[in-house]
């Protein structure tokens, strides 16, 4: 187990250093002059090259790569062009609010999935059955950002009921949550439908059902048990996939979030706040990557031996 | 695909005449379950119609792309205007039409862009293994370290918008599935005797890996990149939705979803039928690639 951990640990180590230097790069070639876009057309060239030199921007590119680098480990990237705060400082406020609604998209789509997964997994090739799969096949296709505009539409605009936009208060997190979380709740619903059905169809389940255990029991113990592992899976690409759609669903209900915080960045070309955002998403996901690896490796003998030849 | 067919074609007629078996090929077999897919056939003529409407769009829409009926701004559905106006005067329905073009050209060209690199990086890294492997492989990882959507808004911010940019950006971003399943099935591939047979005869590695690896990964590269492009069509209409993907006056349904949001006070309705063309498309391609996976490849059920 060690030996797997440290190798994971390096693996990730490698990614991370990456990410950094893909990052980088592809942000400093892109052509537009920070400076020139932050001073706008006032500024004469003297002005330019003095602030350049202030923001270190005019040293060659392996040097402010060390120095970004040396910056990132400590999480200083430097001071956003435009807010003037540091970085980390608006990355800190950003993560705190896509945290918390990542943390309902979850608990949204996986009470939703499981409910409607169990439910037409006992319900199999009845209607109910057959109404579930339709509607979560429609669920995985509706864009998270069309969704949050037809609950707008809605609940907003025709009955008032939720807030539209903002972060007033806790209300304000529900439109968002099931925009987003809706499609997960589908994929979920779906995975556990077709595992539970799958562990159902086994012979100890014939066997549990001849010596008189209950049906619940037995959707419970066995079905739900044999769904868990892939469902597990799938939280990890679930993280990956909220920090994306988050870019999404915060631009439509205003927001402030790290999806917000970047298409921000983006639009006003601050490219520190852009490099920032990037890589800590990045890391965000590597980390959780690393973190359901071990579990695995931990749980599932059978993986670290794989991994480790 | 076509000129597969015919070879077949040749080979079942020869066989069947020589020895009065009736011969099916691999391709025959899949094509035989897929047709029996009744889901299947529904969401390959969906694929079509769509394929045609976008061809001969000016001569479907009713009305020219940015053709402006001025003074019937945000106008409700009615006869003239089918589906109403936006708040240029321009009709719906046309623009619809018309960015069924764009939606089926990003499908077709950024995921050609993603099937190149996957298939290379793939099928080297599966082919050499050891340390060209262990270093494809980091590569494979950091690329795929970024949520999809969130690289394809910093390479749209490096390359600039326009939608040629849309193609490198989503085809940059989604190469590395692909270039995973290939790599494990190149492995797999390679301890094969008829590889072994190339080599002995002096085959050379290159020849190796286009001529004999990949032809027999086809199935699996036609399964994968059937089953990405909904997801490429759903990345560039979000591209667009956040104004950083096809640019006016083209039109494109993430971008007509965007302006409709401005409208959802005095025309609801506005936003609602890009969305619905969207999720038909998205769907019809969603349903079909996994009835060819079920046809040709089954065991990428997992993937």
């Amino acid at each position: 187990m060690i030996k797997y951990t440290v190798k994971r640990l390096l693996q990730t180590l490698i990614v991370l250093f990456g990410v950094s230097l893909v990052t980088f790069v592809m942000l400093n070639i892109a052509p537009g002059d920070p400076v020139g876009v932050m001073l706008a057309k006032r500024a004469d060239q003297e002005t330019i090259d003095r602030v350049r030199h202030e923001m270190g921007l005019d040293k060659p590119y392996t040097e402010q790569f060390i120095e970004f680098i040396r910056g990132a480990v400590v999480g200083d990237f430097g001071d956003s062009y435009f807010q003037h705060k540091p970085v980390s400082e608006i990355l800190a406020g950003a993560f705190r609010i896509t945290a918390s609604l990542g943390v309902w998209v979850m608990l949204f789509s996986i009470v939703l999935g499981l409910l409607f997964g169990i439910s037409a997994a006992v319900l199999h090739g009845r209607i109910g059955d057959k109404i579930i799969i339709l509607i979560s096949t429609l669920g995985m296709v509706m864009p998270s950002f069309w969704i949050a505009i037809i609950l707008q539409i809605v609940l907003g605009v025709k009955f008032k009921l939720l807030p539209i936009s903002g972060l007033q208060s806790m209300s304000s997190y529900i439109l968002p949550t099931i925009s987003l979380g809706l499609i997960y709740a589908a994929s979920i619903a779906r995975l556990c439908r077709t595992n539970m059905l799958d562990a159902l169809n086994q012979d100890y389940v014939r066997t549990a059902r001849a010596k008189g255990v209950s049906e619940f029991k037995i959707v419970m113990q066995h079905g739900l048990k044999n769904a868990a592992i892939p469902i597990i899976t799938y939280i990890g690409i679930l993280i990956k996939s909220i920090l994306g759609g988050s870019v999404l669903v915060e631009t439509v209900f205003s927001i402030p979030g790290l999806g917000k915080t970047m298409v921000d960045a983006i639009t006003q070309r601050d490219i520190r706040l852009i490099q920032g955002c990037t890589i800590y998403i990045a890391v965000v996901f590597v980390v959780a990557n690393l973190t359901i690896d071990l579990l695995y490796g931990l749980l599932d003998p059978r993986i670290r031996v794989t991994q480790e030849g | 695909m076509g000129l597969l067919k015919r070879k077949n074609d040749v080979y079942s007629a020869l066989i069947e005449g020589a020895e009065g078996v009736a011969y099916t090929s691999f391709y025959h077999d899949a094509m035989r379950r897929l047709k029996k897919d009744k889901i299947a056939m529904v969401c390959l003529f969906v694929v079509a119609a769509l394929i045609i409407i976008a061809i001969f769009a000016p001569f479907i829409a009713p009305y020219e792309e940015d053709y402006m009926d001025v003074g019937n701004e945000l106008a409700r559905p009615s006869s003239e205007h089918l589906l109403g106006t936006d708040e240029f005067g321009r009709d719906i329905l046309s623009r619809i039409i018309f960015g069924s073009r764009v939606s089926l050209m990003v499908g077709v060209v950024a995921e050609a862009i993603a099937v190149f690199i996957g298939l290379v990086v793939g099928a080297i890294a599966g082919y050499y293994g050891g340390k060209v492997d262990a270093v494809l492989s980091r590569i494979i990882e950091i690329f795929a370290s970024f949520p999809h959507i969130l690289f394809a808004i910093v390479v749209m911010f490096v390359l600039g918008t326009g939608i040629m940019n849309v193609f490198i950006a989503i085809g940059v971003v989604g190469w590395t599935g692909l270039a995973r399943v290939i790599r494990s099935q190149i492995m797999q591939l390679k301890q094969k005797e008829y590889v072994e047979a190339a080599r002995a005869s002096g085959g050379r590695n290159m020849q190796i890996i286009f001529r004999h690896l990949i032809p027999n990964c086809l199935s699996t590269i036609i399964v994968v990149a059937t089953m990405n492009i909904p997801s490429d069509i759903m990345y560039e209409a979000s591209l667009s939705f956040l104004g950083l993907g096809v640019q006016p006056p083209q039109a494109s349904w993430g971008s007509m979803i965007s302006e409709a949001r401005k409208f959802i006070r005095q025309y609801p309705e506005y936003s609602v039928f890009p969305g619905i063309a969207l999720i038909v498309t998205v769907l019809a391609f969603n349903l079909l690639g996994d009835a060819l996976r079920d046809a040709l490849d089954p065991r990428l059920k997992n993937l």
